[in-house]
């Protein structure tokens, strides 16, 4: 059968402008993720990383450009829920997470299954379900803490509270703006190690301003500066480059 | 967690099996004491007591339905008044043509006021209001289509917050004008009034009225039920993700709109309801049931009683309305500022209201259970 797709790209990007009262956050960016990769995006602040993460859930519309997911979706014509249902989840660089529920209901609510109103009227949790929800709270450390409510957790907690929602999504792309801000050494490592283990089953776009944890992770790294590509290629490629050390790295 | 919501736990903890407790029994009790017992005994509930406690309980069930949408999914509704107005007067249209020739005009159809503005006949929106289940269905469907179309427009535009919360003033405002016009078709400033019988039964008979009493408890224990029901179930908790974070809740997938839909028509229903048995209590429905205070006020009831607790909203509609009838009595012309101090000083020393507060001191265990939110399961993890 013929492959119908546009690309054979898992997420592509493609002249993707965006401009807030004549600021143009993004300017034809073009990007492209494999699928089953893992990408680490950096540059200074303001470089329109987050917004590019609004972009492609579908927060924000852009003025210009496409955003291709699995050849086949354009993602500008989609609302947030949509694209969250195709298969993209997010992890916010400010942790949001359900404060008034506990830790497990924060799990349960991002669990992949149906999303409509009458299914979760009559929603009764499933012995696969429960399993699974023990599963993701172990993952994320967090299951002596699953009764409480997700307000009493501390910055990093709620961090990876918002990791194991997004592992409970089962998305095939994650989107990880800032996972390890405001997390100790030890944890920004164990971080990093999660995700590499996400990685195995999921692609996944990270964000990250701290070096040594995209060193730790060891995947291409693109540097955005003034809404467009400046550099794409291995960390020790990208550090090499005048104009990136210039704008950011050698800050 | 797993097991369907049997009704026990649906009453979930104490406090919601002693409040559908307490109104099945006084359901059961009161009209006895009032049609059984005799007025020379101390035990003897008079009848105008009956009624003043029967129009309670119908404001305690607008408090629930209001609950629902603002204590739950954030939505701030300060045109809740509408709806409970729009079943009141489907139930007046029905009372109006149970009057039938015993009119002043006797007409065999039309009610007065349409003899007194010279109509020839019925218009279309009366036709079947002589019957009682046909009016029942329009108490809940009108009401219930009316949030449906706002809601349908406000939730897809994403209008939110204080936006949201002028245009349903703006709605209960736009009717009340409606209403009050003659040639609107509901009896314009006066209303509808002057009824004579219920289901054949004549409305002003003890019997009558004890009857409605209890059909307002059963009705308002029916109605914490269902509420009870939707917030304990993993779509409440939905509701009150997007109370929290609406726009986190779309991240994962939610249609957000559809939410809000649902429970904007269920509250609105529910509105309309109470509404509807209000009406043969009070003996009349006017325009002014639309006025734009009386959504406000039901906000004051639900915040004084605790959002989010939806026995608190119904507590709070009771002892905010028994405080009225007091003062009413003693000092009418000091009622308005005696309200607006309740609800500063709610807002500043009780943010969660009466019951959420004393929930806050209470056993940890039951107080868990009894967060907007929290899942039954919380309450009794080892399963
Ligand atoms: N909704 C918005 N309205 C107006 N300006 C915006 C909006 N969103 C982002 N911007 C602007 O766009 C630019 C890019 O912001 P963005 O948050 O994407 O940067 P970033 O690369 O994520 O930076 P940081 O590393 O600080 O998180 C900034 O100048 C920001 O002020
Ligand atoms: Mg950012």
């Amino acid at each position: 059968m013929q492959d119908l797709r546009i690309t054979p790209a898992l997420l592509y990007l493609d002249g993707v402008s965006v401009a807030f009262d004549g600021f143009k956050a993004i300017n034809n960016l073009s990007l492209t993720l494999d699928p089953g990769e893992m990408r680490a995006i950096i540059g200074p602040n303001g470089a329109g990383k987050t917004t590019m993460m609004d972009i492609i859930t579908g927060k924000t519309r852009p003025d210009e450009g496409r955003v291709i997911f699995q050849g086949a979706h354009d993602l500008t014509t989609l609302d947030e829920a949509d694209i969250a249902t195709l298969g993209i989840g997010r992890k916010f660089q400010k942790p949001t997470v359900f404060e008034s529920h506990t830790v497990e209901d924060n799990v349960l609510l991002a669990l992949k299954g149906a999303r409509g109103v009458v299914a979760n009227l009559f929603h009764t949790l499933s012995g696969a379900e429960r399993d699974r929800l023990d599963e993701i709270l172990a993952l994320v450390k967090l299951i002596e803490r699953r009764y409480e409510l997700a307000a009493h957790l501390s910055h990093g907690q709620k961090q990876w509270l918002e990791i194991g929602m997004l592992l409970a999504q089962d998305p095939a792309l994650l989107l990880v703006d800032e996972p390890v801000a405001g997390m100790t050494d030890a944890e920004t490592a164990e971080t990093a190690e999660l995700l590499r283990r996400i990685n195995a089953t999921h692609s996944v776009i990270v964000v990250e301003h701290d070096m040594a944890f995209v060193r730790d992770l060891g995947v291409k790294v693109t540097v955005l500066h003034e809404g467009s590509v400046l550099a794409e290629g291995s960390l020790d490629q990208v550090s090499a480059n005048e104009r990136v050390v210039e704008v950011y790295l050698g800050r | 967690m797993s097991r369907r919501p049997s009704i026990l736990t649906l009453l979930g903890d104490r406090g919601g099996a002693v409040f559908v407790g307490v109104l099945l029994a006084a359901a059961v009790v009161v009209p006895v004491l009032n049609l059984a017992v005799p007025p020379s005994s101390p035990f003897h509930v008079p009848t105008h007591t009956v009624v003043l406690v029967g129009k309670w309980l119908t404001y305690a069930l607008l408090a629930v339905a209001l609950d629902l949408v603002w204590g739950y999914c954030g939505i701030l509704s300060l045109g809740h008044g509408a709806f409970f107005a729009l079943g009141g007067y489907a139930m007046g249209m029905y009372l109006m043509r149970q009057i039938g020739p015993r009119g002043v005009y006797a007409h065999p159809v039309l009610p007065d006021f349409m003899v007194f503005l010279n109509w020839r006949e019925l218009p279309v929106a009366w036709w079947g209001f002589q019957h009682f289940p046909y009016a029942m269905l329009m108490a809940l469907a009108v009401p219930g289509l009316l949030a449906f179309c706002l809601g349908w427009f406000a939730f897809r535009s994403r209008v939110t917050g204080v936006y949201l919360s002028i245009i349903t003033q703006a709605m209960t405002y736009a009717l009340m004008l409606g209403f009050f016009r003659n040639n609107f078709g509901f009896g314009g400033n006066n209303g509808l009034t002057d009824f004579k019988d219920i289901l054949g039964f004549s409305i002003q008979a003890p019997g009558t009225r004890a009857a409605l009493f209890a059909v307002s408890a059963l009705a308002l224990a029916s109605g914490f039920l269902i509420a009870r029901a939707i917030v304990t179930s993993k779509l409440g908790k939905v509701l009150v993700a997007i109370r929290d974070a609406e726009s986190r809740t779309r991240f994962l997938g939610y249609k957000v709109e559809h939410y809000k839909l649902f429970v904007f028509v269920v509250s609105a229903m529910m509105a309309g309801l109470a509404g509807a048995l209000y009406v043969p209590q009070v003996g009349i429905i006017n325009p002014s049931e639309f006025a734009p205070a009386n959504s406000i006020e039901a906000v004051i009831w639900v915040a004084v009683g605790g959002r989010g607790t939806l026995t608190g909203a119904a507590l709070g509609a009771i002892l905010v309305n028994a405080a009225k009838s007091w003062f009413t009595g003693v000092l009418p012309e000091l009622w308005l500022f005696a309200l607006g101090a309740l609800f500063v000083l709610t807002t500043l020393f009780l943010p969660k209201g009466l019951v959420g507060t004393l929930l806050g001191f209470w056993p940890r265990r039951w107080a868990r259970s009894h967060k907007p939110g929290l899942s039954a399961s919380v309450a009794q993890p080892a399963e």
